[in-house]
């Protein structure tokens, strides 16, 4: 961030509406309940390091008596209801999401570390436009391809990760209740403060107790829930190791199972491209949310032609990203979400400069207290780099170059990952060649991270299975 | 940089004829639509608040081409416009003078007349403006005449027809000879943006342009709609900052037409600065043409070191 002479004043966002307790219990059968054999942990704001509130880690009765809550419901009401019924409460909840807008972007920013901007206007938007989306489907799934009447599944046990909590937690509980399932929620430890304050709007849209359940906790809260033989549906948001693990637990059982994983992406730019426009979607690519997005563009694939030309202008670029206090208004670059994801960052980071890359950030000041890593690029990367195939999950983009289309599509297909991928070119035959391709979920033209509860999303190879998003979307949640 | 580095090493041939010109402004990178639309509406959401508003409203005034270009105009409307322009809020000294004050060519002499002691320029528009639409040496005759009336700066028109039929040497050819007849008046080069129809238009125009010596492109007449947007005066910016680094010499941008509100004006100021830097955030780089903008600024400055909103009437009509 330049200090020029049009320098910014602090523009913070209004934290007056927001009212975070002291303490939270656990919100099963319609009610915040204390826990019985849970532990209390607290969960901090990342960009200062201050306790935010007590939360509780679910034990194993805890997530038992979630799970029965959540069965009670499905057999008592939930799965009772006209589709039309069930529309009618997604609606009322997509409405109070719209309602509550600005004191969930708030809260999602103090919790998360990402900067208001983004909270404010992606983050709560979509959480809402998701809600709207499968709101629409619940009295029309006779209609969505799965036959005439399709079933639910019954119980799903959803866990969630803390890069984007309101909007994760959209993804799973409105296409599973639109269906006619009742779910069991885990919130990340890091991140549960917008789940609490979605168990709210639940008890405002006066949602049948139980049909919704919001257990926090860490990762054995998440290990019971998930290996909970009451479970019918088990999705999982997060790493591809704990996803592992998910499937193996699963295996075997009549759970049904989707994962959305992990990602290296590659976003591919051809020496025609809007340059940029392409910059543009490089910056958003991988440092929309601090970089942490598993479907970030972290692998920068560049012409060689156009490679000098281009990194000349990023560099420029991130020299205007203004990173600090993510409520001011003006902050692009938020805080790392937690003290262990910045060590992974550092790690990795090091490792790069060691393999030989070389390492560049803008002139950057960090706040002194709370978690912090500037925006990061490295050039001079090759594939057998560790920078080229692991996941950092944070601002840092690792350039590697290019001369054909060919060798394009082999270094962007050559990952054990396969979430998304980018590609920039004015050429439309180029864009179709490339997408036919390439072996990614989501493959962007001129554009990244762009989202929209229509579209399905989820992954090839390690970045896991299942859709979410779109028709799709309704198909884990059915018994097709 | 290599291609860059090989394309301003052929900048002096670039102009040999059409087809050099046209190669080279083809081979500019392309812009997209949505890309560069969501980029501006990106930078509308900064949010510009107390010391950074107030060098900003300061700073926008200073920006202001105050503007009249009605065929009804007449001498006493242009003095009185002067007047505004040196003083634009007389019960507050500290509030600077606008840039220029932007006419017809024949009533530069009145415009000359009432500026003379101040600060403010005064520009004509020329070259058969709005359309441009008349035989070179009128447009010629056009400009010297505005110039020998006084003129600092000349605002002219390319010829969009030629530019859109393909015949880049002709509009360079004749930006050259206006530049020439400009002796030592600034050329602002108005590319009338709405006609041009899409951005990658907009940035050969620009490049165009400033190939032929312009001192300042500029977005618009004010006559078409629509007129200056922020997406097209964000590709221009990316124009003058690339010519800059590639052939080093500066060019300044003028939007016009369609910027009435302080706040507007703001958000263009924050793509100047975030686009460009320091070094065009002044009134010799970057211009606001515009008439009603004027009042806006004034009143949102007044607010911001009184706390309140005066009423319309403290402002003056000119």
């Amino acid at each position: 961030m330049g200090t020029g002479m049009f320098d910014y004043a602090p523009a913070p966002e209004s934290t007056a509406l927001v009212d975070i307790a002291a303490s939270y219990g656990l919100y099963i059968d319609g009610a915040m309940v204390d826990p019985l054999d849970g532990t209390p942990f607290k969960t901090v704001n990342p960009a200062t390091e201050e306790v935010l509130a007590e939360v509780v880690a679910a034990g194993p009765r805890d997530v038992d008596r979630a799970v029965a809550a959540a069965r009670a419901a499905y057999d008592g009401t939930w799965s009772r209801l006209s589709g039309r019924d069930r529309g009618k409460y997604l609606f009322r909840v997509a409405r109070l999401v719209q309602e509550r807008a600005r004191e969930l972007a708030v809260l999602e920013s103090i919790d998360n570390g990402k900067p208001i901007r983004e909270s404010r206007d992606v983050d709560v938007p979509l959480a809402a436009a998701h809600f709207f989306y499968y709101a629409g489907w619940a009295d029309k799934l006779g209609y969505a391809g799965f036959g005439p009447d399709p079933r639910p599944l019954g119980v799903a046990g959803q866990v969630i990760p803390w890069n984007f909590p309101l909007l994760m937690l959209a993804w799973k509980i409105a296409p599973a209740l639109a269906t006619g399932n009742t779910v069991v929620l885990k919130p990340a430890e890091t991140t549960p403060l917008t789940a609490l304050a979605f168990a709210d709007i639940c008890r405002q849209a006066d949602l049948p107790p139980g049909v919704v359940n919001i257990v926090t906790g860490a990762g054995d809260t998440g290990r019971a829930l998930v290996e909970h033989p009451g479970v019918d549906k088990v999705a999982f948001t997060g790493s591809t190791e704990v996803g592992r693990q998910i499937a193996r637990s699963v295996a075997g059982t009549r759970k049904k199972l989707t994962l959305e994983l992990g990602g290296k992406a590659a976003n591919i730019v051809f020496d025609d491209a809007p340059l940029d426009q392409a910059v543009e979607g490089i910056v958003n690519g991988i440092f929309f949310n601090q970089g942490h997005v598993c479907c970030a563009g972290s692998r920068l694939l560049v012409q060689e032609s156009v490679a000098d030309e281009l990194l000349d202008r990023l560099k420029r670029r991130l020299a205007t990203l203004r990173l600090g206090d993510p409520l001011d208004k003006n902050t692009d670059i938020g805080a790392i979400n937690s003290p262990a994801q910045l060590d992974k960052i550092r790690e990795l980071s090091d490792v790069g400069e060691q393999e030989g890359a070389e390492r560049w950030s803008p002139a950057c000041e960090l706040p002194e207290r709370g978690y912090w890593f500037p925006p990061t690029l490295f050039t001079g990367v090759s594939q057998a780099h560790r920078i080229a195939r692991e996941e950092i999950f944070g601002p840092v983009l690792s350039v590697l170059t290019f001369r054909t289309p060919a060798e394009a599509l082999e270094k962007a297909n050559n990952s054990p990952y396969g979430l998304s991928a980018g590609v920039w070119t004015d050429k439309g035959s180029r864009i179709l060649w490339m997408a036919q391709r390439l072996r990614a979920g989501v493959v962007w033209a001129n554009t990244f991270n762009r989202f929209d509860p229509t579209s399905p999303f989820g992954g090839y190879k390690e970045s896991g299975f299942g859709r979410e998003g779109g028709r799709h979307g309704l198909e884990g949640y059915l018994d097709v | 940089m290599s291609t860059t580095a090989s394309r301003a090493g052929d900048l002096a041939d670039v102009a040999a004829s059409n087809d050099t010109l046209r190669r080279f402004l083809h081979g500019l990178p392309g812009v997209d639509q949505v890309g560069v639309e969501a980029r501006a509406a990106g930078l509308a959401t900064r949010s510009i608040k107390t010391t950074a508003k107030q060098f900003a409203l300061d700073l926008a005034v200073r920006m202001v081409d105050l503007t009249t270009l009605e065929g009804q105009d007449t001498a006493g409307k242009v003095r009185a416009l002067c007047a505004k322009g040196r003083r634009p809020d007389p019960t507050d000294p500290t509030c600077p003078s606008v840039a220029a004050i932007c006419v017809y060519g024949d009533l530069v002499p009145a415009a000359v007349d009432a500026l003379r002691g101040s600060d403010v320029a005064v520009a004509a528009v020329a070259t058969a403006f709005p359309s441009g639409r008349a035989p070179l040496d009128l447009k010629l005759a056009d400009v010297r005449a505005a110039v020998d009336a006084g003129a600092d700066e000349i605002d002219m028109v390319i010829d969009r027809g030629a530019f859109l039929a393909g015949r880049y040497l002709d509009v360079h050819d004749e930006i050259t000879a206006t530049r020439a007849a400009c002796g030592d008046a600034h050329l602002k080069v108005i590319l009338e943006t709405g006609e041009l129809a899409t951005y990658d238009n907009v940035r050969r125009a620009s490049w165009l342009a400033m190939l032929a010596g312009a001192d300042f492109i500029k977005t618009s007449t004010g006559k078409v709609s629509p007129a200056a947007t922020p997406p097209v005066t964000l590709v221009m910016l990316e124009a003058v900052r690339d010519f800059r680094s590639q052939v080093g010499r500066q060019v300044g941008v003028k939007a016009a037409g369609g910027i009435r509100s302080a706040k507007d004006a703001v958000r263009y100021l924050v793509m100047v600065n975030e686009t460009c830097g320091d070094d065009w955030l002044s009134p010799d780089w970057f211009r606001f043409g515009a008439s009603s903008l004027l009042n806006d600024l004034l009143m949102q400055r007044q607010k911001m070191l009184t706390g309140r909103y005066a009423g319309p009437d403290y402002f003056t009509l000119d």
